[in-house]
């Protein structure tokens, strides 16, 4: 116990730095840290994913996590709201705080959890279900609504909110599943926000999508940052300097530099992350 | 390692060369594609060939036993032979118990009476100039007619003296007669019918007397060892029937949950792996020994009726059990991981996910193990031998617990039964009405999965 305790603080030193780039981050877009994890390590089976993974997310805005594949950035992000729990054999180890919760905690309830930080994943995955029952499903099993009207109110907003509303207002009854790439990302969207999340987790949510749908994407995350905290993981660096406001670069299951966005873009402090964003390594 | 050369189809061939290597491999690989396919449909030639052999021999065996030798008679209730006084009424102030006795009591004396001599009497009449003797009138038809005939005037008691023509069941003997199922020039003493029977049979054949008419009774009657021309399915029949209910009230819950509890929320440990791999292992165990289990737990030592559905039932449930499982399992599989992924992101709690989400998806996939697991174990026989269930029994069951034979058994008994040259075309009837049951079954599985899909 003794000797570990001594690595980490010895492995510590580096993080402490980037922290300190954090709050220094934090002051600078003057907003509040929203989360903050702390020596997160995870391993998957015998396999360590993340290293001393230490970062500040903040209050209002959006974070790009950029980095080569298997770099651990959505392996990160999973360990927000918990996904990591559903992979056999993860281990996750460290504090992260969400309003001064340790979700990292095993005895958190996770279904709490997860209703505060909603996720949109890499792929639409819409239920195959109605339009309208998609986006009533949250807020139906978490009981936030007490009537009819209440729970079609927050599927229209929710609707309109991620832009889908004007597309599907005529085919609510419709299967969700039988929507374009594009429609149904958004659908998956106001999924996400119907239950009123606090912070937004998007694992890679472009990806599978042509650049307009792109485009409709991103100006929607512009929109969205103003009522929710957003994580996203892009593979596109080009994406990350458009939306976030705070980019963190991972690297080989270690956060190498955060800041944010315009600086790491065209002053990044480290040498890895000046290759990867001038392509050289990725 | 410094010899470039050394590397052949680099460098240092030609385009034009590298083509003609190409060309050259060209014909034996599309022989060898032709091979394959060839054999492939050689394949399944060959497997729908034994299979249209199967059926056809089937059909043809079994066809001809659905039309049975038939014949209309005038019978005249004769007030000499049946002797009987009026059927009794219910007294003023007699007590319905009281009455019922009286009744049954008249039907006893009923029952006594000579109906054979009734029967043979009609049938004499058929021919009236052969001087045929009782006994050989009688062979002619099967030995049920006389019931019919006491049941239709227990019915009906205004019936004495009237005449009345009556449709008559030929005798096993005499279907086999008249269908040339039996050498005609055996010697009378290797013969199953009486000489002057035997000319009876043919004379009223020929008259048109004798017709061969559609045998309804196999799917209405039950099994019969005294008039085996009556023979029929019905008791069979229903004893699968509730052997299926069983099966279906306590293979699907207890395989579908078994089945989602090791999918979705069993730890991934060694026992769970070791429950897996029994399962698969149960699934492989010849049936017989579900049956010596069943004959051994349910009947040695709960003590439940022999030869009860019930009994078969549950003994075809554990044999039904591994099927289920194992296919809903790998429908569960089936379901993108994505979706899971999607409701508890949501934060749906995991009963919710797997009742909301997964399920549903997996219905079609379940319905189909079930049907399927149901219809295999519809034509299951050896276990049901091993509790009793091949007992000669002549009532249609009323209750799952009451004696009962399957379809199969029943098979497995007219196909053993003495009177070969009868029942052999029984028994392919059998077959084929259990073998109709099967395709409906299948028939239902793939409208029903085609079905859902769509809907989905």
């Amino acid at each position: 116990m003794d000797t570990t305790s001594q690595e980490q603080t010895k492995k510590f030193e580096p993080p402490a730095a980037t922290a300190a780039a954090a709050v220094e981050t934090a002051t600078q877009t003057g907003s509040k840290t929203r989360v903050s994890a702390r020596d997160v390590n995870v391993h998957y089976g015998e396999k360590q994913a993340l290293f001393d993974v230490s970062i500040d997310i903040p209050d209002r805005g959006v974070t790009a996590f950029i980095g080569p594949s298997g770099c651990g950035k959505s392996t990160f992000l999973r360990c927000l709201n918990r996904m990591n729990d559903t992979i056999e054999g993860c281990r996750v180890t460290g504090k992260i705080l969400l309003d001064d919760v340790d979700i990292a905690n095993p005895d958190l309830d996770v279904v709490e959890l997860r209703a505060r930080v909603g996720m949109v994943f890499q792929k639409p995955n819409p239920f195959p279900k109605s339009i309208y029952e998609n986006v009533a499903y949250g807020p139906r099993i978490h009981g936030m609504t007490s009537s009819k009207d209440e729970l079609d109110e927050i599927v229209y907003s929710s609707l309109r909110r991620a832009g889908l509303y004007e597309e599907v207002k005529d085919r609510l009854d419709q299967p969700g599943t039988g929507l374009s790439g594009g429609q149904q990302q958004r659908l998956c969207i106001a999924r996400a926000i119907a239950t009123k999340p606090e912070v937004l987790l998007m694992d890679e949510p472009c990806s599978a999508l042509d650049p307009i749908a792109t485009a409709i994407i991103e100006e929607l995350i512009d929109e969205l940052r103003e009522n929710f905290t957003i994580v996203i993981v892009t593979h596109s660096m080009q994406q990350a300097a458009r939306v976030s406001q705070k980019t963190a670069f991972f690297h080989l299951g270690k956060l190498i530099e955060e800041g944010p966005t315009e600086q790491i873009f065209t002053n990044p402090l480290d040498k890895k992350t000046q290759d990867y964003i001038t392509g050289r390594i990725g | 390692m410094t010899d470039t050369t050394a590397s052949p189809g680099t460098g240092t061939v030609s385009a034009e060369e590298n083509r003609a290597r190409i060309r050259k491999g060209l014909a034996r690989r599309h022989r060898q594609e032709a091979i394959f396919r060839g054999m492939g449909v050689a394949a399944i030639a060959a497997a729908l060939g034994f299979v249209a052999i199967l059926f056809g021999m089937i059909i043809f065996k079994g066809a001809p036993a659905f039309w049975q030798a038939t014949l209309t008679a005038e019978v005249y209730f004769d007030p000499e032979v049946i002797e009987s006084d009026p059927r009794p009424v219910q007294q003023e102030g007699q007590s319905p118990a009281d009455y019922r006795a009286e009744l049954l009591r008249w039907e006893r004396a009923v029952t006594l009476s000579n109906w054979n001599a009734v029967v043979a009497d009609s049938i004499r009449k058929l021919a009236p100039d052969m001087e045929l003797e009782r006994k050989d009138a009688l062979e002619l038809v099967t030995s049920s007619v006389r019931y019919k005939l006491r049941d239709m005037f227990v019915e009906n008691p205004d019936l004495l003296g009237q005449t009345v023509s009556v449709s008559m069941l030929g005798s096993a003997n005499t279907d086999v007669w008249l269908k040339g199922n039996i050498d005609r020039s055996l010697a009378d003493d290797r013969q199953q019918l009486s000489a002057a029977t035997r000319e009876l049979a043919d004379r009223l054949a020929e008259e048109g007397v004798i017709r061969s008419a559609f045998a309804w009774h196999i799917f209405t009657n039950v099994d019969s060892r005294s008039a085996p021309a009556s023979a029929g399915l019905a008791g069979a029949f229903v004893g699968s029937l509730y052997m299926m209910l069983v099966v279906i009230a306590l293979a699907v819950p207890i395989g579908v949950a078994s089945a989602v509890y090791l999918e979705e929320f069993a730890p991934k440990n060694r026992l769970t792996d070791l429950i897996e791999v029994n399962i698969n292992n149960l699934a492989a165990v010849p049936s017989i020994v579900f049956g010596l289990l069943g004959a051994a737990v349910f009947i040695n030592y709960f003590k439940l009726p022999l030869s009860a559905p019930l009994v078969g039932g549950m003994v075809l449930t554990l044999m039904t059990l591994p099927t289920i499982i194992i296919a809903t399992r790998s429908s569960l599989r089936a379901v993108p991981p994505s979706l899971r992924q999607a409701a508890l992101g949501l934060g749906a709690s995991q009963t919710q996910t797997v009742f909301h989400h997964v399920l549903p998806l997996t219905f079609p996939g379940i319905l189909t193990a079930t049907i399927i697991g149901v219809a295999q174990a519809l034509g299951e026989t050896a276990p049901l031998l091993l509790i009793g269930m091949n007992a000669f029994v002549a009532n249609v069951p009323a209750t799952p617990m009451d004696q009962a034979t399957a379809l199969p058994v029943q098979i497995y008994l007219w196909q053993g039964n003495e009177n070969r040259n009868f029942f052999e075309a029984r028994t392919s009837a059998a077959i084929m009405v259990l073998l109709g049951l099967m395709i409906m079954l299948n028939a239902l599985a793939i409208f029903l999965r085609t079905r859902l899909e769509k809907r989905q």
